[in-house]
Formats: C-alpha cells, sequence, structure tokens
C-alpha cells in the first residue's frame, strides 16, 4: 500500500488543464520520419543507378535545409526546429527532385529557397502556402534550365562519373512532338526499366516501383489518405489515355505516362504534402484531380515536358478555396450544399 | 448503424471485474447545493440542525432544479463556499454524522410503479433529485417532461460508457440489472413510450446479458451490441447508431422523437419510486495508473476526494493528474477537498508519465482532426481562426456543433489544445454576436 495522499503529493504540482487528458501519442515529428522512411526506398535506388553523385546531392539538400532552418530560428528568434524532421525532408524531397548531376552550389540554393522563400517567411511550418521543395525546384528549373535538365543517364553504383547524359522519356517524346518525328523513332524506355528506374531523370523520380511501395507504406500508416495519388495518376491515365487513343503516333502511352517523370513521386509524396493539400477527403479527391488534369494538359500541350511540379503548385494556391467549399455537412444538418457530403473514409 | 469519425483510444478498463464496494462512514460531507445543470436549489436547513439521512437540504428552485439530500444522519457544521469539481467554489452544506446513518422518516416508498401515474412518478423522480449520472447532470424529470409538441416513440439507454477507465455503469449493469431493467420501464411509462433500447458497447457483452436474462415480461426492451469506439456514448451518436436517426443540429434528442438516459440513471429512478430513496450515493470508478488499489465504490454524495482516494490506497509519489469522470472529457480537480457530486461516475488519477501535455505547436493540416470528427466539423479551421480571435467567423464553422468529445486534440500530432479553443471560442462568438444585437438595437433607436 502507498503512501496516503497527504504526506507524498504536492496539490500545487497536480496538472490542470482543460480535457482531454489522454492523447494517440503520434507527434509531427513522427509524422515526417514516416514520411522520410517511406521515401527511403526510392532514395536507396536512386544511389544505385546514378552512384555517390546521387548520394552527394541528398546530403546537401538535407544539409542545407537543416542549416537554413537553424539560421531563420535564430535570426526570427523562435526555438529550433529542426527536431520536427521537417526541414530534413523538405531536403530528401528537393533532392529527389534535382539531377544527381547538379552542382553543388545549385543544390546550395535550392535549400535557400526552400527554407526561406518556401517556409520561412511565411512563419514556418505549417503556414507556407506552396510547397516549399517545388518551389525550389520551380525556382531551379526556371532560373537554371541547362543544369536542371541535364539528366545522367544511368550508370550503377561505382562505375565513375561518366557524363553521358541523355533525354528523360517524356522529353524526348515532346522533342519528337515538336520536330513532328513520329514517336517510334525515338526510343522510349520499356516500362520494365520505367518500374524499377534504369532511366534518365531526376535522381528520386525514377523507380516507380520504389516509389509505390513508399506510398502504400504511408497510406498503410494512415498518413497520406487514398484520394490525392488516385484522382492524380487517375486523371492523368484518363487524358492521355484518350489522347493516345486517338494519336497513338503523336502521344505515349498512359502506362509511360503513369510510370516516367515525376508523377509518381508528385502524386504520393509531393502533392500530398499535408500543409499546402486541403484537409477533407473530398476536398483531397478535387484537388488530386486537379493536379492530374494539369499535369496531363502540360504534358500534352504545355511548352514543358513535365508538369508535374507546376500542376501541384497551381493547386497549393486553390487549397484554402477548396477546402472552404468542401466542408462536411455537419452532422445532422441539411444536405442541401454543393460538395457538402461527406465522402466515405 | 455505425456513426462516422470518432477514435479507438486505449481503454484501461483495468477495473471492469471489480465489484462494486461500499466507502465506509466518513468524518464529514461536503455538500454542495448546485449538482446539476440549471438553478442551485435554496437552502432550507440551518447551521447546527440535526438531520436524518435523505432529509431534503435544499428545495428547488424553478423547473430546472433539483433539491440535494443529507447524505447521512449528522449535524450541519456550516454553510459556506467550498472547493467544487467546476473548480469555482461554491455554497455547499458541511455535514458531520453523528454515525447512526439513520434514514429520516419522510422516507417511505411511493408506490409500484406500474399503478402510479406519470406525474407521481416524474415528481418522485425530481424530488429524489434524480440527475443525468452519465456526466451531464441535466434534471432527469426535465428530460421526462417532453413538451406536447414533440412526440417521443423511443427511449434510449446509454449503457456505452465508451470513456476509457470507466467501468460504474459496466457494474451496474451486471450488479443490478434488474434494477436497471425495472428503471426503464418506469420511465417508458412516465414517457409514454412503448419501446426502449439499451445501447451496450461491444466490450461489455457480460452486461448485455445480464440485463437482457432480466428482461421484465411485457416490457419491449432490446439490448443492442454496438461497435467499441469513441464517443459512441454521446448523446447524438448512440442516437444514430441505435435508430437511424440525425438529431437536428443544434436540436435535442426529442427533435428526433427521442430521451435518452443513462443507464445508471434508470436504477436510480426505480429506487426514488420502490424505496423513495434520494439520490444519496453513486458508483464511482476509482482508477487510473496512480491510485494504489482501483476499484468501483459506492460512495455517497458529498464525499471529500480525499477519503475516496485513501480507502483505495492511496496515490503514487509521481501523480500528475486527477480527473473526475474519464481521460477524454473528464474534470480536472486541484482541491483535494473537493466533493464526490451526483454526476461523478470516476476518479481518474494519472501518473506524470501518463498525463498527456498538450503544448500546441502549429497546425500541419494533417486532417486527422477531420477524419476523427464525429459532427463532421474541420477543427482545424476553427482552431485557427480561435487562435486569430476571428470570432465572427465562428459561427459559418458549426462551432457551436462542437460537444467537446475531445477526438481532435486526441489525433492532433502538433497536439494544439483544440477542445480549450473551442470552449474559449464558443464564450467569444456568444459574446460578438450579443455585442453585434446589441449595436443593431441601438442603430435602430437612433434610426
Amino acid at each position: 500500500m502507498s503512501t496516503p495522499i497527504k504526506e507524498c503529493i504536492a496539490v500545487e504540482k497536480l496538472v490542470v488543464s482543460a480535457a482531454p487528458h489522454v492523447h494517440s501519442g503520434q507527434d509531427v515529428r513522427q509524422v515526417m520520419r514516416d514520411v522520410i522512411l517511406a521515401l527511403l526506398p526510392a532514395v536507396l535506388v536512386g544511389i544505385w543507378y546514378f552512384g555517390v553523385d546521387a548520394a552527394r546531392v541528398l546530403i546537401l539538400a538535407v544539409g542545407g535545409c537543416l542549416f537554413f532552418e537553424a539560421v531563420m530560428n535564430r535570426l526570427l528568434k523562435r526555438p529550433s526546429t529542426l527536431g520536427n524532421l521537417s526541414a530534413a525532408l523538405t531536403g530528401v524531397l528537393l533532392a529527389m527532385n534535382m539531377p544527381s548531376s547538379s552542382p553543388w552550389w545549385l543544390v546550395l540554393v535550392g535549400t535557400g529557397v526552400a527554407i526561406i522563400l518556401g517556409k520561412a517567411i511565411y512563419g514556418g511550418l505549417g503556414y507556407n502556402p506552396f510547397n516549399p521543395a517545388l518551389v525550389a525546384r520551380v525556382l531551379l528549373l526556371i532560373s537554371f534550365p541547362v543544369q536542371m535538365t541535364r539528366w545522367v543517364v544511368p550508370q550503377g553504383l561505382g562505375t565513375g562519373f561518366d557524363a553521358a547524359t541523355g533525354a528523360t522519356p517524356l522529353g524526348a517524346a515532346k522533342e519528337a512532338a515538336s520536330l513532328g518525328t513520329p514517336l517510334a523513332e525515338v526510343g522510349v524506355p520499356g516500362s520494365m526499366d520505367l518500374l524499377l528506374g534504369n532511366v534518365g531523370g531526376s535522381f528520386g523520380e525514377v523507380s516507380a516501383l520504389a516509389l509505390l511501395a513508399g506510398g502504400l507504406f504511408l497510406m498503410w500508416r494512415g498518413i497520406i489518405r487514398w484520394q490525392i495519388p488516385v484522382g492524380f495518376i487517375g486523371a492523368v491515365v484518363l487524358i492521355t489515355g484518350v489522347a493516345h487513343l486517338a494519336a497513338p503516333e503523336k502521344y505515349l502511352d498512359p502506362l509511360i505516362h503513369v510510370l516516367a517523370g515525376g508523377l509518381i513521386l508528385g502524386a504520393f509524396f509531393m502533392a500530398t504534402d499535408m500543409v499546402t493539400s486541403p484537409v477533407t477527403r473530398r476536398g483531397m479527391l478535387i484537388f488530386g484531380v486537379g493536379c492530374g488534369v494539369l499535369t496531363a494538359v502540360i504534358r500534352l500541350w504545355g511548352g514543358y515536358p513535365e508538369g508535374v511540379s507546376f500542376a501541384i503548385l497551381l493547386m497549393n494556391a486553390a487549397t484554402p478555396l477548396i477546402d472552404r467549399y468542401t466542408r462536411p455537412r455537419v452532422f445532422g444538418g441539411q444536405r442541401r450544399q454543393l460538395f457538402a457530403d461527406r465522402s466515405e473514409s | 448503424m455505425k456513426f462516422k469519425g470518432g477514435i479507438h483510444p486505449h481503454y484501461r478498463k483495468v477495473t471492469a471485474d471489480r465489484p462494486i464496494r461500499e466507502l465506509p462512514l466518513l468524518p464529514r460531507y461536503i455538500v454542495p447545493i448546485g449538482q446539476h445543470i440549471g438553478a442551485p436549489g435554496e437552502v432550507i436547513v440551518e447551521r447546527g440542525q440535526e438531520v436524518l439521512r435523505g432529509q431534503a437540504l435544499t428545495k428547488p428552485a424553478g423547473f430546472v432544479s433539483v433539491p440535494v439530500h443529507a447524505p447521512t444522519s449528522g449535524k450541519i457544521k456550516k454553510i459556506a463556499d467550498y472547493a467544487h469539481p467546476m473548480g469555482r467554489p461554491q455554497l455547499a452544506i458541511e455535514l458531520i454524522p453523528d454515525g447512526e446513518d439513520r434514514w429520516s422518516d419522510e422516507i417511505s416508498p411511493v408506490g409500484d410503479w406500474r399503478e402510479l401515474s406519470p406525474n407521481i412518478l416524474r415528481d418522485a423522480i425530481r424530488d429524489a433529485g434524480i440527475v443525468g449520472m452519465g456526466g451531464a447532470t441535466f434534471p432527469t424529470h426535465v428530460k421526462l417532461s417532453p413538451p406536447a409538441d414533440k412526440p417521443i416513440d423511443l427511449l434510449i439507454l446509454n449503457g456505452a460508457e465508451c470513456e476509457p477507465y470507466l467501468t460504474s455503469d459496466h457494474r451496474i449493469m451486471l450488479e443490478s440489472a434488474a434494477d436497471v431493467n425495472e428503471g426503464i420501464g418506469l420511465m417508458m411509462r412516465v414517457l409514454g413510450v412503448d419501446k426502449a433500447v439499451v445501447g451496450i458497447e461491444n466490450n461489455k457483452v457480460d452486461a448485455r446479458e445480464a440485463l437482457a436474462v432480466s428482461r421484465p415480461p411485457g416490457l419491449d426492451i432490446t439490448y443492442e451490441l454496438l461497435e467499441t469506439k469513441y464517443p459512441q456514448g454521446s448523446e447524438k451518436h448512440l442516437i444514430y447508431a441505435l435508430s437511424g436517426r440525425e438529431v437536428p443540429a443544434g436540436g435535442l434528442p426529442m427533435d428526433a422523437g427521442i430521451v435518452v438516459q443513462n443507464v445508471g440513471t434508470a436504477a436510480a429512478c426505480l429506487e426514488a419510486v420502490r424505496d423513495g430513496h434520494p439520490m444519496t450515493e453513486r458508483v464511482v470508478t476509482v482508477t487510473g495508473g496512480a491510485v494504489a488499489h482501483p476499484d468501483n465504490l459506492l460512495v455517497r454524495v458529498g464525499t471529500p476526494l480525499q477519503d475516496v482516494i485513501d480507502f483505495c490506497g492511496g496515490l503514487a509519489v509521481d501523480t500528475g493528474k486527477i480527473i473526475y469522470g474519464g481521460p477524454m472529457m473528464g474534470m480536472v480537480q486541484f482541491d483535494l477537498d473537493s466533493p464526490i457530486l451526483k454526476g461523478t461516475s470516476g476518479v481518474l488519477c494519472l501518473k506524470d508519465e501518463e498525463v498527456s501535455q498538450f503544448e500546441g505547436g502549429p497546425c500541419i493540416r494533417c486532417g486527422n482532426c477531420v477524419d476523427a470528427c464525429p459532427m463532421f466539423l474541420v477543427p482545424s479551421q476553427m482552431g485557427l481562426l480561435v487562435e486569430r480571435s476571428r470570432w465572427e467567423d465562428l459561427g459559418d464553422h458549426h462551432l457551436s456543433d462542437c460537444i467537446e468529445c475531445g477526438s481532435c486534440a486526441y489525433v492532433c500530432p502538433s497536439r494544439r489544445p483544440l477542445v480549450q479553443y473551442f470552449k474559449r471560442g464558443k464564450l467569444e462568438w456568444r459574446a460578438w454576436q450579443e455585442k453585434q444585437q446589441n449595436e443593431s438595437e441601438q442603430n435602430n433607436e437612433s434610426a
């Protein structure tokens, strides 16, 4: 029997707070850690195909993001936020969205843009309207188009820093389209290479299989919901599929569209960024479909071969509006508002 | 039917197998006059007066008001402000028992409920001071008096006990199944309904069995097992789960033709009529990692917290929090003189390591709260509005429909104190509305 309360309990020590008094235990750090874990397979495949260069980009990007996060915390006199791993995640995502051949300064400029312009100036984690890693990627793509599209053909781990470069599958198709050459002549890689990652592209986007595994892991952990990836990829398949059926000599097979480029990375890891995507299930679906439509339109008829980044950023801007119009019908409320039904989870 | 949203906390119902034990008579009781929602009664006893067990100490002040009664025989030492579980000190009557625990002569059976009129039954329930024992403490006779324009066709009994840790309703259903059933019959008679359903979470199959085998002949009572999910015992969600009806937003169960009562309240109503016993005791689950011997106790109303804890072997040195009720909606205590009230279903004592801190980082818009909210609100957005003092926008977000169940705060990875925000937001929003109204009235006058 323990000692009676009077002798050992300091009543002043008791915590006084509003209910609830228990918590699920999940915190932001765990969420970010799970996303980083989910990205690991794709990171490893990237390093496998692109060698030490890819590892270099990764380390620079993560280090740069942590550095700028620390600097901004200090400048804004805020407590350290390095522990919540959100800056580290931004670094990983940015690295995966860059070619493995990126010069060191390009990566560092990217990390500065991501953390400072993409996040800190809005007030830090939770307040940024746009996905920080994508803000950086798009800024780099527009400012340094040569370095950002110098796609290294996979050489395998440890085979040296061969500077052989080649077009991405989507780039080749876009070029063929602009020159009027039939698709068959440009040599698009097979879907098996695309699945495994044996193609040119950003370091983290090449292996569809590894990315899918990570995406499914996140769904299983309940961190992302199916609505965004399914809406996103579904819309791309639908539009590119119709285009392909109408003019197969001009437009790629929808399967290639799904597996090539940054679609899987974008649909499972970039568009699902919590801060910049809707909070309602129905909103997530609209957001995903919007991303897919914009991506398909840019890929098929736009000036860039790839449109995932632009599509997500544009939809980021629409997120507050989507949230506003997809608020669920309150329990016991009238079923009349447009979009106001609560979708099944 | 299953309601959408909700959470699956750890249930930790460690006292589920502990039979109810009676707490011995204590050296003093503190009986607050306000233990229910509504006006506190008027004190009808004086300092120094000798009272007997069950004797009324107050008389109701209005319709939504009930009396409190002497928990035992003894002498009134003082009538003054005492620590009250709701936070602010309130008027209470301190009683020093004479040790004889003699019942008042006025206590006598009202009769057989089957032969009494609804009005007599309702008055007996009011005079016995019965309030909702699930924790809401709304006077029971008021809930049993629906207005004529709200026809009631179904009585629902809440035996869900969805709060983690608590097992008092579970034990009552097991040990007093016949009384609960008779009490249900009594309430059916008062309401004039033919049908009653008891909702029980499926982690208490034995309670359902106990009730089902003791169902009185001739009464249409069914016993439904429900998914074990918090907040299954929320009135609106229990109604939906058992009848498929949605209580209109901003409305009451009677707007859906239903009255909901707690199973313990049913048993208390029966005692009030069959034995004439007013509500002077209740079953309390004393539990949590900081309690030496967790237990289910029959405790007199007015028992100081200290004595309940002492009876259960005292507290651990590293006790971090003491709560009246469950961990999701319970009220935190900071004074060991705080008395057990009619609505106190549990005393939960958590160790430091069991206490979750809600320090509140930024919202990362993960959407967990949107999935968890059983009222289909968007807690993340409402939390931001409160943080930015945008009271005028809260109505549009249906803040007033928030039932403060805490599911949102439970799942928030940023540990934002959302329920605290919403409690404040409701007050501020109301104040803002009143201000608007006053201004428009002034404008009308000047125009």
